[in-house]
């Protein structure tokens, strides 16, 4: 069943969509201000999860930077403190005991703080001969992780393969970043095999270590703020709207000004006009 | 002595000074309006100044600076121009003589602000003049419709106000809906939209052959102020403004700027040989046939003195259009001397008109019977009015007709000769009865007898004319449209240019 | 390091340090001033940058100076230049001018922080001009927002109906904004960058579903927050309630930036090889800009609240700036960003003859304008001038757009958009006219409904306003700055875009 697999294998696409659909029936569908509101960060947050499930690489490893100079890495940027000793730790413990991507993840949570400042300290720190040693070892890891029948589906997308070149050639066209490669590429089940064919083509010249992208989480930690201040002003504004009208559903409000303006309630033809053309 | 290529600037920038002058000298009415007085003397001077230049064959220029890339605002001097100039800044002269006799005489208000939109219409109506391109006429043409739009407005009351709508309305949305597009369609197509000997369009016949009919008609609409019907309703109704205001601007600036763009667009633009040769103007031309003669049909059953001379002035300004849509050489001719004769005559009647009315506060003409008794000056002045209109020798209106139908005879249209013929039949029976009416006729039983001096009873001698003021301009241009008759080849001579001669 | 080297980041920097101390400042006037000057400075650190560019060429600028496509790099080209200039210029007259305005209309207690979210809705503003990263744009984006649902919402003491203005805006922004943010991801998990220019790069040839729907999810989050017709829904009452001083810079810039990332995105990210341009252009933009320039002008003649009028014709607007960019020629695109620039400056200066009358009359309803012109000689011929220029009468910038927009269809061969362009003119010389026939000629109903104006606005109000119908004037007869600038900032964009499609 090729399209069965073709569906389970973007569950979370499905769950990405479906979460959207819901936060916009409950925005548009509910008179609530506050159920709107909640419709709004449902929407927002699977926005969230779409970005994190793009970023996020079969056996990559945490977007931490691992070797002997960790800790000189971590030193070097005087505010990236406690969060970057944790996220170091976290990293050096995945790589050796080869630890499943889940409990990665969480680790990297903890880590988020000092994780961005971490990311950018790595990429400018030279490529160290260490990393490269835990790098074969992810290396060997990383070729058993795809599943061969998830391969060739993914294999009949041409897309995928366009993109799987693409990025490597993004690689080639790059060197500062090769060695280090962060694999930007998003398709989830793909990554890992681009992760795989990436590391074949880079094999000899500059070895590459798979890492979780990190710079969705980045962005989405950016997005996470904006939201809550969304939700913020929203709430707030609602707040204001009840002490001014005493009420927070949106046809009481709507009837509240059409008394207001017209001194009855249905509205009146001017209004009407002017919404029916619009 | 001042240059041909300065005096163009000068007369823009002259009337706009004279109109600072004049809000300044707000609290003195006899200063405010020496400044006007002197201002109209300096601009006639001026555009002498360079009517002369042109007439020996210089055709002097000025640019005043680029708006955009290859769009400058710019003037030349070209022969129909320099004349439109001299007749405008003449009768404005004039004009502001008549003003002073009648906005006195009827006590209006707001007067400093009538002189001041006066002087700004007649430096846009000089920039149209002027003007070097169709995108410097189409400003100054837009300064011309607003800047009346005070004088329309003047009595500032709810009829005013409606007229005031339907002159700006109809002026803004011909030229903004109209106008404009075909000014920047002709740009988009040519590059240019310099006015040139023998037109734009001939070099770019391939892109503009199968529009240019579009194109003119979008011109010939556009340029509302000409009056061609559908789009005359801004004339009649701009009557509710005091009456120099439509003795000026509704027969010398605002209308003949329209049928001025008219022309110049026919000859400069589009050229009448590429006229000629697409046959794109054929139905413009009986559409400004069928202007003349239904305008003149409504004229007669006009009883509003005003609005009577309104209407056959939409009639009138279809010669001119019927001239340039002719596409002859004679037909230009006929329309360019059209826009002279036409604008003395016109003015006159309007002049006689607002002595009338401010002798006797009387507008309809059922009411004017026996009037010309007691008025015989104004009336006089009248009669020759009408008969420069009709086009009756010995007045100057008799050229433009002979050389329309010259026009029309060249063409093959002798349809339009017939056209001609029945207008001027028309005008015999709407203009001329009115005078011979008020000459010759007892008012109408009931009607309240016309006093005489010293409410002595009508007759003749016992005169109730109007103020020196107001008399004496619709006199000096009654006599102005005799003396052209007889300077007709002067002023063909000096006209030749636009057809092509030397 | 020079602080000239730093020229690009100060617009950006300079305003948002300074809007958390103005919460600070005692309340009266310190809070006004200290806005004031930083405007002024952000003003002249945009026309620096503007002379470097116009001089130099595009300007790259690192920030933390961690290098592009990693880090976030602020690019100003011609295009984005105009535009920083635009949003600042109009600033700095706005804040000014708001002074009485905000003293009237707004809370006292609010007006420090009425100042600190002016100014960090200007940063925002800007941020999104200048940067040359795509999530930036988002992020700047939701900073001008969030702070312009508050400033409407600070409307609410003279109209409660500002609150359900701004939680509307709210919803309705959020949305776009979301939408803009999937459009990134998307295009994000195509090509692995957000940096604009690395986008383009990776994007050729990536003609793909995925492409596809990343650059519908931009063009309707982006749709919603310019007010692309018929998202405007939220637009007319977003303005009508806002305290006058807030609509006037927003009609003036917040539209405008939206209309900039939509040029930004179809000519600098995306290119004409991709067929859904030409199809987004041809399919969308043209036919909704034309029904937008008809159906809100429409609407906007029968309104009897000025405000919301002047918001409909602002929706209307936007229609003509959409259809010259839908043209997709480098006339079109010039004529899209001359009218970005003009319309800024007309529909601001009347905002402000509006608020001026606000400030007067207590009311921005038809009806209080009755009469105007003997009472208030000076705002009556401000607001009469710009009108006047919306509707593009010659010498006026409105004139100048039109000519631009008219020679942009005829010359793409698009005559009857041409003729469609100059017939929503006309709805506008109605809409107008119907205005300045009454505070021309009517008389003012002596019913006690409306304050009757007893003096002209306060000098403070005059200047500023003045300053933008002079500007209104200037820009209509000299366009050295508006034409030439941005027929060349269009010329470049064409080029990164590839040509004619």
């Amino acid at each position: 069943m090729d399209w069965f697999d073709f569906i389970l294998a973007r569950y979370n696409y499905w769950i990405f969509i479906l979460l959207m659909m819901i936060g916009l029936y409950v925005v548009f569908a509910r008179g609530n201000l506050v159920k709107k509101i909640v419709g709004l960060n449902i929407f927002q947050t699977s926005v969230f999860i779409y970005y994190i499930s793009i970023g996020k690489i079969f056996g990559g490893t945490a977007p931490i930077y691992m070797g002997d100079e960790l800790d000189a890495a971590a030193h070097h940027g005087p505010d990236s403190g406690e969060g970057a000793g944790h996220g170091a730790e976290a990293a050096a413990h995945g790589a050796t005991a080869h630890a499943g991507a889940e409990e990665m993840q969480s680790k990297i949570d903890n880590a988020a703080p000092g994780e961005e400042t971490l990311a950018k300290e790595t990429l400018h720190s030279k490529i160290d001969n260490s990393a490269l040693d835990h790098g074969n070892d992810l290396k060997d890891a990383l070729k058993t992780a795809p599943r061969p029948e998830e391969a060739d589906s993914l294999h009949s997308l041409p897309d995928t393969g366009d993109k799987i070149a693409n990025t490597l050639s993004h690689v080639d066209k790059t060197p500062p970043k090769a060695g280090l490669q962060f694999t930007p590429d998003g398709l989830t089940d793909a990554a890992g095999d681009a992760a795989h064919s990436a590391a074949v083509a880079a094999h000899g010249a500059v070895e590459a270590i798979v890492y979780t992208n990190p710079l969705p989480h980045v962005l989405i930690l950016t997005a996470i703020v904006v939201g809550v201040a969304t939700t913020a002003v929203g709430l707030a504004l609602a707040v204001r709207i009840r002490e001014a009208y005493g009420t927070i559903e949106e046809d009481e409000l709507e009837a509240a000004d059409d008394i207001a303006e017209f001194g009855h309630q249905p509205g009146a033809p001017a209004q009407q006009a002017a919404e029916g053309a619009a | 002595m001042i240059s041909p290529a300065f005096a163009i600037p000068l007369s823009l920038a002259l009337p706009i000074a004279g109109c600072f002058a004049i809000w300044l000298l707000d609290k003195q009415p006899n200063l405010r309006e020496a400044a006007t007085l002197i201002t109209g003397a300096l601009l006639f001077l001026l555009a002498l100044i360079v009517f002369g230049a042109v007439g020996s064959g210089a055709q002097p220029g000025f640019i005043l600076f680029e708006v955009i890339d290859g769009l400058p605002i710019s003037f030349k001097a070209e022969p129909l121009g320099a004349m439109f100039g001299v007749i405008a800044s003449g009768l404005w002269f004039v004009d502001s003589v008549y003003s002073i006799g009648y906005m006195r005489g009827n006590n209006e208000k707001h007067q400093t602000r009538f002189y001041m939109s006066f002087a700004v219409a007649i430096s846009a109506a000089m920039g149209v003049a002027y003007a070097a391109n169709l995108f410097t006429l189409f400003i100054f043409y837009e300064v011309l419709t607003l800047s009346t739009f005070p004088l329309v407005t003047h009595k500032g009351d709810e009829k005013a106000a409606k007229g005031g709508r339907i002159y700006l309305g109809v002026l803004m949305a011909t030229s903004i809906g109209l106008l404009l597009p075909a000014i920047v369609w002709t740009y988009a197509i040519t590059g240019t939209t310099e006015f040139t000997d023998g037109g734009i369009m001939a070099a770019h016949s391939e892109a503009v052959g199968p529009i240019a009919g579009v194109l003119l008609g979008l011109y010939a609409f556009g340029i509302g102020k000409a009056a061609l019907m559908p789009v005359h309703p801004w004339l009649p109704n701009a009557m509710v403004a005091p009456t120099p205001v439509s003795a000026f601007l509704h027969a010398v600036a605002v209308v003949k700027a329209g049928v001025f763009s008219i022309l110049k667009v026919a000859v400069y633009v589009f050229g009448i040989d590429f006229l000629r040769d697409t046959g794109a103007s054929i139905p413009f031309m009986w559409i400004a046939a069928g202007s003349i003669l239904l305008a003149s049909a409504i004229a007669m059953h006009k009883d509003n003195l005003k609005a009577r001379l309104a209407y056959s002035t939409v009639s009138q300004l279809s010669y001119v259009t019927l001239g340039a849509m002719l596409a002859t050489s004679m037909g230009v001719m006929g329309g360019a001397m059209q826009i002279a004769a036409h604008a003395l005559g016109k003015m006159t009647l309007f002049m006689c008109a607002g002595a009338i009315y401010t002798a006797h506060h009387k507008t309809l003409v059922s009411e004017m019977r026996g009037l010309g008794r007691v008025m015989p000056f104004t009336f006089g002045a009248f009669f020759l009015g009408a008969m420069s209109i009709i086009g009756l020798p010995p007045m100057a209106g008799s050229w433009p007709k002979f050389f329309l139908m010259l026009g029309a005879a060249d063409a093959g249209q002798l349809a339009i000769i017939a056209v001609l013929m029945i207008s001027s039949i028309l005008n015999v029976i709407y203009l001329l009865s009115i005078p011979v009416q008020a000459f010759y006729m007892n008012p109408a039983v009931g009607d309240a007898k016309p006093q005489g001096a010293g409410g002595a009873s009508i007759q003749w001698g016992a005169l109730k004319e109007a103020p020196i003021l107001t008399l004496a301009p619709p006199l000096f241009t009654a006599t102005g449209a005799f003396l052209l008759f007889f300077f007709a080849d002067p002023l063909y001579n000096y006209l030749s240019p636009l057809i092509g001669g030397q | 390091m020079s602080i000239v080297a730093q020229l690009p980041v100060l617009p950006i920097v300079m305003p948002i340090m300074a809007a958390p101390i103005t919460l600070l400042l005692p309340r009266g006037r310190a809070p006004h001033l200290w806005a004031c000057l930083f405007t002024w400075l952000t003003f002249a650190a945009c026309i620096a940058l503007f002379r470097e560019v116009a001089a130099t060429g595009p300007i790259s600028y690192a920030l933390g100076d961690w290098a592009p496509p990693i880090g976030i790099e602020y690019r100003i080209d011609l295009a984005n230049a105009l535009v920083l200039l635009l949003v600042s210029g109009i600033a700095s007259v706005v804040f000014p001018f708001a002074y009485r305005s905000v003293q009237l209309e707004v809370d006292q207690r609010q007006t420090p922080l009425f100042y600190g979210a002016l100014l960090i809705c200007m940063t925002g503003l800007l941020g999104v001009t200048i940067t040359g990263d795509a999530f930036n744009v988002f992020v700047f984006l939701e900073i001008s927002s969030l702070s312009t649902y508050a400033l409407i919402a600070m409307g609410a003491r003279r109209d409660r109906r500002a609150l359900t203005a701004a939680f509307n805006y709210l919803v309705m922004g959020t949305i776009g904004a979301t939408f803009f943010v999937i459009g990134i991801g998307l295009l994000y998990q195509s090509t692995g960058t957000l940096n604009m220019a690395d986008l383009a790069q990776q994007l050729i040839g990536q003609d793909n579903r995925m492409v596809q729907a990343g650059f519908a999810f931009i063009l309707v989050g982006m749709g919603l927050k310019l007010a692309m017709f018929p998202m405007h829904l939220w637009l007319p009452n977003a303005y009508t309630y806002a305290p006058s001083a807030v609509t006037a810079f927003l009609a003036a810039t917040a539209t405008k930036v939206a209309v900039y990332v939509i040029i930004r995105f179809f000519f600098s990210v995306f290119n004409f090889d991709f067929a859904f341009i030409g199809a987004a252009f041809t399919y969308v933009l043209l036919p909704l800009g034309l029904a937008g320039m008809f159906v809100a002008s429409f609407v906007a003649v029968f309104q009897e609240d000025v405000k919301r009028m002047l918001a409909y014709s602002s929706v209307a607007q936007i229609g003509y700036m959409l259809l010259g960019l839908s043209f997709a020629t480098v006339e079109g695109l010039t004529a899209s960003l001359v009218h970005i620039f003009n319309h800024a400056l007309m529909k601001a200066a009347l905002f402000m003859a509006v608020a001026c009358v606000v400030l007067r009359s207590g009311s921005h309803s038809i009806h209080a304008f009755a009469g105007l012109s003997k009472r208030m000689p000076v705002t009556t011929w401000a607001f009469i001038i710009s009108g006047l220029s919306l509707i593009g009468v010659p010498l006026t910038v409105g004139f100048i757009s039109k000519w631009y927009l008219l020679n942009a269809a005829f010359a793409a061969g698009h005559w009857y958009a041409g003729f469609l362009i100059v017939a929503s003119s006309l709805i506008a010389l109605a809409y107008i006219g119907r205005v300045a026939e009454v505070m021309l000629l009517k008389e003012p109903a002596d019913d006690g409904k409306f304050v009757l104006p007893k003096e002209e606005a306060p000098l403070s109000m005059l200047v500023p306003m003045w300053i933008l119908v002079a500007a209104n004037i200037y820009f209509g007869v000299r366009t050295d700055l508006t034409g030439d600038i941005a027929t060349r900032a269009a010329e470049a964009l064409m080029m990164m875009a590839g040509g004619a499609p």
